[in-house]
Order: structure tokens, then C-alpha cells, then sequence
């Protein structure tokens, strides 16, 4: 060992005095994007190294997919093919839910690390630690959406939008998956524990996805639910899909599906990056 | 060149509920120094260097570091500190390499310039086998190494070092002093807390005695050791009754009275000039007195704090207070 410090390329400021370096009063939005970036890179190397944590988007749309068809498709639809244009995209909004719960987990385990008091000691864009897990969530999101359709179609399920509506319910998946995992993100940061995100969860994803039309038509239920029902946004994005897939068509309800998700990001992105912030 | 301290602080505070860990410090670091803040657990150490690292809010007084204000601008205080934890903070799951890229990355550097520092790093701490193994398999010694090896990166001109040597074996603690030693004659200031006067002496130029949150000292380390006496000679009398006895003959000889030491027969016995132990011991055996055991030591950090602060350091506990504040801020 005969010197310590790194080789770096001509432009690199010196070591000391540091007084003469030119300082960033804040990082410019290019490198937010890189930082970003290389925070997503560590999370698809973690989740190469814990392939456990596929289970709930790998093997829970395969295993939901056919047990919902199966049970209900007789009692609801008449049939197990009649109730496939129905439950495929109920099913894509409940894994999409459950994917984002695990965000919440995951990252708050991985706040209570060691690595997080680096990250925050480091002069990068305070939103990078957060935003950069949930971009790579993106290909969790994808590779539940992906089993779900496939398992569907695999059971007999035709979906009349053809490729480019499935295309569509699948990015939708994917983008209503993204948003509503800031909730969960944001519970990560204000809950004491990771078992506690995981609970809290529970409580909100439970009435979400079956307080929706995600299993059964709204029209069966009592009035009461049914205005539940009506305004959670769950259904919004339950209905937007099927009309994707299943007719093709761009519908309103699409567009109420979008405003729904960027709503939550708009609230709970910045509350989640200001109560990370105070955490420090 | 004016000479902008690296470290002005003045009054630091830092309360959690009603506990106040850190109640009103200053601090001042000159460049190019290796600055000692020397303390038991609780005495506040960390809290402090986490409020001039930006990790934690500053409560109370002023603080700047090369001339900026750590509470207004934040993300200048991170380009100008290189933080290395008490506890590795690296990624566990990650290999060394990945560690190093993902933090040269993160500073602003093209993917392949990264692997190159990575690289670099790994080889210059001695780390290439470690390359591509997860952290998680590697030794205590390895991971305070990377840690270093990561807050070098983008050649910070202050390093805070937070216990850096604490639970390594004798030989690692040897290393990482060599390797402090060269970052402060390639110009950097290092700014180490611990908890071990030897080490405070071995490495710092200057020492600031820290204790439940205050600064009770602040000097060389010669002038600091001098305050306890240059050595200590720890006597064990073999018949407990006859302690009292062999104190007074102790303080007839020296002139000051010894420590007697919590287990019972046994003195402390504080010596400016090594050479007193012959009189110390003929004296004693002139008057009657057996012992069992006698050595002479280097004076230690809880004599240093019984010294200056009237109390031993591990009556000291506040540490898990602070932790548990923490949790809950």
C-alpha cells in the first residue's frame, strides 16, 4: 500500500484544502436521474441475490388466477370462461397492490441498514434512496402482470382489446402498481418496523381490493358498499382494464384510473421524502 | 492562504425528550490535523459528529465546516465530509466491488471511470479477494477497510472517523492507524472519536475530553496525560485489611493520596515520575505491608476521566438513553 487515494481523472478537484473546491448548493436534476439510476442498479442486484422475493409476483398470480376462477367463475358468471374478462384484470389490481406492500417492507428493512447512514451522509438528491428501489419494483410489477395474463390465457381467457388493449391493461397494471406503492413507501418511512409496514398493509389492501369490483360486479352489492365500491380507485383501475383488454377501447374511465394514480403520487411522494428527510 | 479552521463549532446542542446528549460543545479543527475526541459510550462522541455530518439536526449553537454553515447548507457539508460509522456502513448483500461502484456512482462518476476506482480502492486496502464476495461473509477488520475505502471516493478533504478501531484485533487496529496516519500526510483532516486514550495518543495532535455531553479537556496528548501523571501503579495488597494502611504510607511517600480500586485490596496509584515505584514498594515493605501483584502502566481512560470529571466512565450508561431516543426520533 503505498498510496491510498484513487487515481482520478484530471478534472477531479484536489483533496484538500477544501475551502478552493467549487460546491453545488443542490444537485441538478441530471444528476438526481443518475443517482436514481444507480440506487434501481443496487436493487436489481439485491433481488438477483433473494429470489424469494419473486414469490408473491411469481407464483401468487398463478395460484389466485386459478383458484378465483375456479371457485367463483360458476357462481358469479356462470361459467369459468365467462368470469375470465372479469376477475383477469381484478386479479392484475390485486397483485399489482400486494407487489407494492413488499416496496413498503423492503425498504423500510433496508432503511434500518447500515448502507442508509452512507446514503445519507453522501451529497446526492435526498428522493434517490426512495425513488430508485420503486423504479426497479417496475419489473416486479411487469413480471406479475406478465404471469397473470398469461395463466389467464393459458385457462380459456380471449380478450377482445387483441394485443395492443392487453399491451395497454398491462402498462396500466404496471403504472397503477408504481403510484400506489408510494403509500406503501411512505408507510415504510413513518412505521417503527418492517413487521408493522406489513400489517398496516394488510388492513389497507384487504378492503382496497375486495371492497372493489375486482372479483364480483358492482351491481350485486348492497347500496351502501356499492358507493364504496364506486369511489375507491382500485375500481377505477379494475374498470380502465377491462375495457382495455377486453373491448380495446380507451375509455373515461381511463383517464379516471391516470388522474387517480397521479393524485397519489403527487400526495404521497413528497410526504414520503419529507418524513425520510426528518428520519435523518 | 487564510487558514479556514475545517471544523468551527460553538455550543453545539443536541437534546432527545428531555435528555441532552450533546449540551453545548465547542470545537475548533485545524487543517491538516488529526483532532481527538476521546470519551466513554454516552459521553455524546457521536451525536456530535452526526450533527456536523448533516445526519442529524443540529439543536443548538453554530456550526461550519471549511467556512459553510452545516445547518444551512447541507449538501456543500456532504461534498466536503467523508463519514466512516462505528458500525460499516456498506451494503450487505452487495460485493466489495459493487459497494464501491455503486458509491462512485452515486458521487457523480460514468460507470466505467467507477469500476476503475473500484478497482483501485480494493487494491490499495488490500481487498481483492474480497472483490467479489458479499459483504455479509466478511471479517469485522474487512468491513471497516471497505467502509474507509468507500468514504474515500471522492477524496473528501475532512474524514470523520467514528470509533474506527473498536472491535478489531490488535493487528487490523495497527493497520487502520497506519492508514489514517497516510491520509493526513496526503493533506487531508481527520476529525476520530474513541474511546481509547492509547489511540487518541498514537493518532491525534490534539484530544477534547468529552463527557455526558459536555467538554470537560482539551490539549495534547501530553498535556492531557500529564494532568493523571505519566503512569500508574496498580498495587494489590494480599491482606484487604491492611489497604487503608498501605494508602497512607503511599500518600507519606508521594504526597498524594491513591485511588483505591473497586475490587477490594487493590490501589491506584498515579506517578509523574516512573522512578518513584522503587520508593512506593520500600516503603510499603518497610512498613509491613504484603502485596501480590504490583505493575506499572499507562494511565487509562477511566483514570484520565476519574481525574478530570470525579467519576469512572462506566458509570456512565447515558449511551443506551441515546439509542433509545433515537429509535423513537
Amino acid at each position: 500500500m503505498t498510496t491510498l487515494l484513487p487515481d482520478l481523472p484530471t478534472t477531479a478537484v484536489p483533496a484538500a484544502p477544501g475551502a478552493d473546491r467549487v460546491l453545488a448548493a443542490r444537485p441538478s436534476l441530471r444528476d438526481t436521474v443518475n443517482q436514481t439510476l444507480a440506487m434501481a442498479w443496487r436493487a436489481t442486484k439485491k433481488m438477483r441475490r433473494n429470489p424469494e422475493q419473486f414469490f408473491d409476483v411469481t407464483l401468487q398470480p398463478i395460484l389466485f388466477t386459478a383458484m378465483f376462477a375456479y371457485i367463483f367463475g360458476g357462481a358469479v358468471s356462470g361459467s369459468v370462461a365467462d368470469y375470465l374478462p372479469l376477475i383477469i384484470p381484478g386479479i392484475l389490481a390485486q397483485t399489482a397492490l400486494t407487489a407494492c406492500m413488499a416496496t413498503g417492507t423492503q425498504m423500510r428493512e433496508d432503511m434500518d441498514k447500515g448502507v442508509f447512514d452512507r446514503f445519507k451522509s453522501l451529497p446526492i438528491a435526498r428522493i434517490a434512496p426512495l425513488a430508485g428501489p420503486m423504479l426497479a419494483d417496475l419489473i416486479r410489477y411487469g413480471t406479475a402482470a406478465t404471469i397473470t395474463i398469461l395463466v389467464g390465457i393459458a385457462m380459456g381467457y380471449r380478450p377482445g382489446g387483441g394485443v395492443l388493449g392487453v399491451l395497454a391493461g398491462w402498462a396500466l397494471t404496471i403504472f397503477a402498481g408504481w403510484s400506489l406503492s408510494w403509500i406503501f413507501a411512505w408507510l415504510g418511512t413513518v412505521a417503527r418496523s418492517a413487521q408493522a409496514v406489513q400489517g398496516i398493509g394488510m388492513m389497507i389492501m384487504f378492503p382496497l381490493t375486495f371492497l372493489s369490483n375486482a372479483f364480483v360486479p358492482m351491481d350485486t352489492l348492497p347500496g351502501w358498499l356499492e358507493a364504496f365500491v364506486k369511489i375507491n380507485p382500485v375500481s377505477h383501475v379494475v374498470t380502465a382494464v377491462r375495457d382495455l383488454m377486453n373491448d380495446g377501447n380507451v375509455t373515461v374511465q381511463v383517464g379516471w384510473a391516470l388522474l387517480g394514480c397521479a393524485v397519489v403520487v403527487a400526495v404521497f411522494a413528497p410526504l414520503a421524502v419529507r418524513t425520510y428527510f426528518r428520519k435523518m | 492562504m487564510t487558514a479556514t479552521p475545517a471544523v468551527h463549532a460553538t455550543g453545539l446542542v443536541k437534546t432527545f425528550g428531555a435528555f441532552r446528549a450533546v449540551d453545548g460543545i465547542d470545537l475548533e479543527v485545524r487543517q491538516g490535523e488529526i483532532y481527538g475526541v476521546l470519551g466513554p459510550n454516552g459521553a455524546g462522541k457521536t451525536t456530535t459528529l452526526k450533527m456536523l455530518a448533516t445526519l442529524l439536526p443540529i439543536d443548538g449553537g453554530h456550526a461550519e465546516i471549511f467556512g459553510v454553515d452545516v445547518r444551512r447548507e447541507p449538501h456543500r457539508i456532504r461534498q466536503l465530509v467523508g463519514v466512516t460509522g462505528q458500525y460499516a456502513s456498506v451494503d450487505e448483500n452487495l460485493t466489495g466491488t459493487e459497494n464501491l461502484v455503486l458509491f462512485a456512482r452515486l458521487l457523480g462518476q460514468s460507470s466505467r471511470q467507477a469500476r476503475r476506482t473500484a478497482a483501485d480502492l480494493l487494491g490499495r486496502f488490500g481487498l481483492e479477494e474480497a472483490s467479489d464476495r458479499q459483504i455479509q461473509n466478511f471479517s469485522g477488520g474487512m468491513r471497516r477497510r471497505l467502509d474507509l475505502a468507500a468514504s474515500l471516493i471522492a477524496r473528501p478533504p475532512l474524514i470523520f472517523l467514528d470509533e474506527p478501531t473498536t472491535g478489531l484485533d490488535p493487528r487490523t487496529r495497527g493497520q487502520m492507524w497506519d492508514t489514517i496516519r497516510e491520509l493526513v500526510a496526503q493533506g487531508s483532516t481527520i476529525l476520530l472519536t474513541t474511546q481509547y486514550l492509547d489511540e487518541a495518543d498514537q493518532l491525534a495532535d490534539r484530544i477534547a475530553v468529552i463527557d455526558r455531553g459536555r467538554k470537560v479537556a482539551e490539549g495534547t496528548p501530553d498535556q492531557l496525560k500529564e494532568s493523571v501523571g505519566s503512569s500508574t501503579l496498580h498495587l494489590r495488597v494480599a491482606d484487604r485489611d491492611q489497604t487503608t494502611r498501605a494508602a497512607s504510607i503511599v500518600e507519606r511517600v508521594l504526597g498524594e493520596a491513591p485511588v483505591l480500586t473497586p475490587e477490594a485490596g487493590g490501589l491506584n496509584i498515579a506517578l509523574t515520575d516512573a522512578n518513584r515505584t522503587a520508593d512506593v514498594l520500600i516503603a510499603l515493605r518497610q512498613g509491613d505491608v504484603d502485596i501480590t501483584t504490583a505493575a506499572v502502566r499507562q494511565p487509562t481512560l477511566d483514570e484520565v476521566f476519574l481525574t478530570l470529571t470525579g467519576h469512572h466512565a462506566e458509570d456512565d450508561h447515558a449511551d443506551d438513553h441515546a439509542d433509545d431516543h433515537e429509535e423513537v426520533a
